[in-house]
């Protein structure tokens, strides 16, 4: 392997590891917000023991969102030093907006949360968690405006003295359909998987007879969100497949391996074929629906699909020689994991529903089994779902202006991100199995029995810590 | 504005984030270094991590948007120095992490049912606030030094490796802000805590920031002869520095908490100051080819990227000062153990394992 591979690498391992805390810490801030609302409008103690609950859990993980947030934000310089000078002008207006507008928002003001139980007055103290929930949202923003550059250029000019990108219309950036349809994918799974997370450890509870009132209106919460978050998901992942089929088309022909251009065009469950993808033996085939998803057409000459083939030419003759798949296999799959472990995910919200429905308590192997694990199928979804957006990208790394072979840093030696893929994967390895331990202790302890709150004005108040590190 | 007078002000915006760092995750730093020393106790080390708590978070965004604003206005200095530094960088976002997660999970587990498991994240703590402030001086030194950079391909790089930063000059860097962040971690302890650990903060600063004052002038002259581009201006910096330090020290030792920290404050944004005065009108000097330096003019993006971005900076950095500085003023209190009755509450342990 060479430094372009390990680079590669070192990308793939920690943005999807940082993408594994993201979305459950959009999802879950914004929930938490929701429950403590119901608490401060009800006064339900209820309310109050799951927002401390689902609190506790959301920011175990919300520790790792933060810490591996940090790489992200350097490793473009230190491992793609000529992607970085290349789009700098662009790129890096988001960046930098991202950490002015939200980070400060969600850091300061989740410090506030924290602590701040007994420091403020009720009503501020909610606030604050809504401030944070809207940081992290407003950040998922920003990054997916970069990222949507990167899928779909705009905005920018070459400066031909340079050679580099130049940006000459940021709203552009902001508000291209690319970046709006992403954010709203984006935005919809992260709550769907959050609600199924929410679903699953209420369910496990309510399971273990521990907290179970409480716990059955968060179910409850969970189930609604994960359902309709998972429609939106659906309509959303609908109109970004017609948006990447214009922008992007060589992405879509690899996530349904179609190779040959032609209308009413199958969506295959299932091929199994040749190693490299080139050739399918067998397949179990819907009529039409790819050119459905791809066109919106299922026959006709308006259903028509363009194929790797002939994409594969036309580049050529664009770009000049070379190879402008991706690796089909992997994006044909990822797809539809992407979208089965997603809909797996929806399904389970159903279930629980119903197999607590008045009140039932279920005591099957099957439901527990699915309480404790069922949230990780959206969440890998999501992961697969960002594996075939961005391999599904390649050659490019900015679609259509830069490869990514182009891109590494030229002075980083094999030895130096050898070492840094090496110490990355083992630390956050390491630190996966750490939290993941302290989640399971944290659920296994399950909500507080009592919740004791002080008034902000409270005389006693400052006699002890409520909380502390 | 013409390009030229942008791309100054996103120099100082730089410099002023940098301040912003150095202030606010230099105590951090500093805390975190004394955190096993002065705790003597659980509840002791418990109230010392507790001072951070609700901050330490805000505080070192100022680093991630140092590095996005670079990114942003700057895209060549951010490229060759982030790759050129490679290695100095692995090391201080490894730092970093390891310390992140242990405030976060120091008191997750009890002493009885886990018996390392809070001296371990303390000490994660410890080299997780150690190693950045180091190198965070041992980089600085090194940028306003110039290290060997030549034209590849059109693009200044980075020749040297990693112990091509660990020069003695480097090094003394290095030294300084380690020094300086520990003082001043110190300053903020004592002014945030009661009782003893107030006591055994207080008399660290004054030893420290000793030891710390010789280091400074050290490579306060030898940075003023050496290496300053404006050498009337950095020298006015650097007496400002002295003062502020002094005037640190001098209300340490009388217990004016709140004027040291003020004061100690106020140096590690004259340090800054000095630093970027020392630089201009570079961004990364080459030592061993006059083309391959990065200037203020030569690494600064667009005019139209470094105006969009100037409206923003404008509009949202008082806000956000605005906001982080209620928070300091929410949780205003001293601490003390006294506060923490219960040195086990919150912690993860199963019932099982607690009675065990």
């Amino acid at each position: 392997m060479n430094a372009l591979d390990l680079a590669r690498w070192q990308f793939g391992i920690t943005t999807v590891y940082h993408f594994l805390f993201v979305p459950l810490t959009i999802g879950t801030s914004m929930l938490t917000a929701v429950m403590q609302t119901a608490w401060y409008r009800t006064g339900d103690e209820k309310w109050l023991k799951a927002t401390k609950f689902f609190g506790k859990l959301f920011l175990i993980n919300f520790a790792l969102g933060v810490v591996t947030g940090i790489v992200q934000e350097f490793q473009f310089g230190m491992a793609w030093s000529d992607y970085s000078r290349f789009v700098g002008d662009i790129f890096g207006a988001p960046l930098a907006v991202e950490a002015l507008a939200s980070f400060f928002l969600e850091s300061t003001f989740l410090g506030l949360w924290i602590f701040g139980w007994d420091r403020l007055p009720r009503g501020l103290h909610l606030a604050t968690i809504w401030a944070a929930a809207f940081g992290t949202m407003l950040s998922a923003y920003f990054i997916l405006a970069a990222n949507s550059f990167m899928q779909h250029p705009t905005g920018y000019v070459i400066n031909p003295v340079t050679k580099r990108a130049e940006l000459v219309d940021f709203g552009k950036v902001l508000t291209q359909n690319t970046t709006v349809a992403t954010f709203a994918h984006v935005i919809s799974s992260a709550f769907l998987v959050s609600g199924v997370m929410i679903v699953g450890v209420s369910l496990w509870l309510i399971m273990k007879g521990k907290s179970a009132d409480a716990m059955r209106k968060t179910l409850k919460l969970g189930a609604v969100v994960a359902i309709v978050a998972g429609l939106l998901v659906m309509y959303t992942g609908d109109v970004q497949a017609k948006i990447m089929v214009q922008q992007q088309p060589m992405k879509m022909a690899a996530a349904e391996a179609v190779y040959k251009t032609a209308e009413n065009v199958p969506f295959s469950l299932v091929t199994v074929g040749s190693l490299d993808g080139s050739e399918a033996y067998w397949a179990l085939d819907i009529p039409g629906l790819t050119s459905f998803l791809a066109t919106g057409n299922w026959t006709g000459p308006e259903s028509t699909v363009q194929g790797i083939n002939d994409l594969q030419a036309e580049y050529e003759k664009k770009f000049g020689p070379g190879n402008y798949a991706p690796y089909v296999p992997l994006a044909f799959w990822a797809f539809r994991a992407m979208i089965g472990l997603g809909a797996l995910g929806v399904l389970f919200a159903i279930i629980a529903l119903f197999v607590t429905r008045k009140g039932k308590v279920p005591g099957s192997t099957l439901v527990r089994l699915m309480a404790i694990f069922g949230f990780l199928f959206p969440l890998i979804g999501i992961s697969a779902g960002w594996i075939f957006t961005e391999m599904g990208r390649q050659p490019w790394i900015v679609y259509g202006l830069m490869k990514t072979e182009n891109g590494v840093s030229p002075t980083m030696s094999t030895f130096t991100i050898g070492l840094s893929l090496v110490v990355f994967t083992l630390l956050y390895g390491a630190l996966a199995v750490i939290e993941v331990g302290l989640l399971i202790r944290a659920v296994k302890i399950g909500p507080p029995e009592t919740v004791e709150l002080m008034d902000a004005d409270d005389a006693n108040n400052g006699q002890t810590l409520t909380f502390s590190y | 504005m013409t390009h030229d007078q942008l791309a100054i002000i996103w120099f100082v915006l730089i410099a002023v984030l940098w301040c912003g760092y150095f202030v606010l995750e230099g105590f951090d730093f500093g805390v975190g270094i004394l955190l096993p020393f002065i705790g003597k106790n659980e509840a002791e080390r418990r109230t010392i991590v507790s001072t951070l708590g609700p901050v330490w978070d805000g505080n070192e965004v100022w680093l991630l948007t140092a590095g996005g604003a670079t990114f942003a206005a700057f895209s060549l200095w951010y490229a060759t120095l982030f790759s050129g530094f490679y290695l100095a960088l692995l090391l201080i976002l490894v730092a970093l992490i390891v310390r992140g997660v242990a405030f976060e999970f120091r008191s997750k587990r009890g002493t009885a049912a886990a018996p390392n498991w809070r001296r371990n994240w303390d000490w994660a703590i410890f080299f997780g606030s150690f190693v950045p402030a180091l190198l965070w001086g041992v980089a600085f030194a090194n940028i306003v030094a110039g290290v060997p950079l030549e034209m590849q391909n059109g693009n200044s790089e980075f020749t040297g490796n990693l112990f091509t930063l660990l020069n003695p000059y480097g090094l003394l860097g290095g030294l300084v802000t380690l020094g300086l962040f520990t003082t001043h971690g110190a300053i903020f302890l004592a002014l945030k805590t009661e009782g003893d650990i107030r006591t055994r903060a207080n008399k660290l600063a004054g030893q420290i920031g000793l030891v710390t004052a010789v280091l400074a002038v050290a490579f306060g002259l030898w940075t003023q002869l050496a290496h300053s581009n404006n050498t009337v201006a950095s020298v006015v910096v650097l007496v400002l520095v002295v003062l502020a330090w002094v005037g640190a020290l001098a209300a340490n030792r009388l217990g004016r908490e709140g004027w040291a920290f003020i004061a100690s404050a106020a140096t590690m944004v004259f340090v800054v100051v000095f630093l970027f005065t020392c630089l201009y009108p570079n961004v990364m000097p080459s030592s061993t080819n006059a083309d391959a330096t990065l200037t203020v003019q030569n690494a600064a993006n667009s005019q139209y990227t470094l105006t969009i971005m100037t409206w923003v900076a404008v509009i949202l950095t008082p806000v956000v000062l605005v906001y982080q500085s209620w928070t300091y003023w929410v949780f205003r209190r001293r601490l003390s153990p006294s506060q923490i009755p219960d040195p086990e509450h919150g912690s993860l342990d199963l019932p099982h394992e607690v009675s065990a």
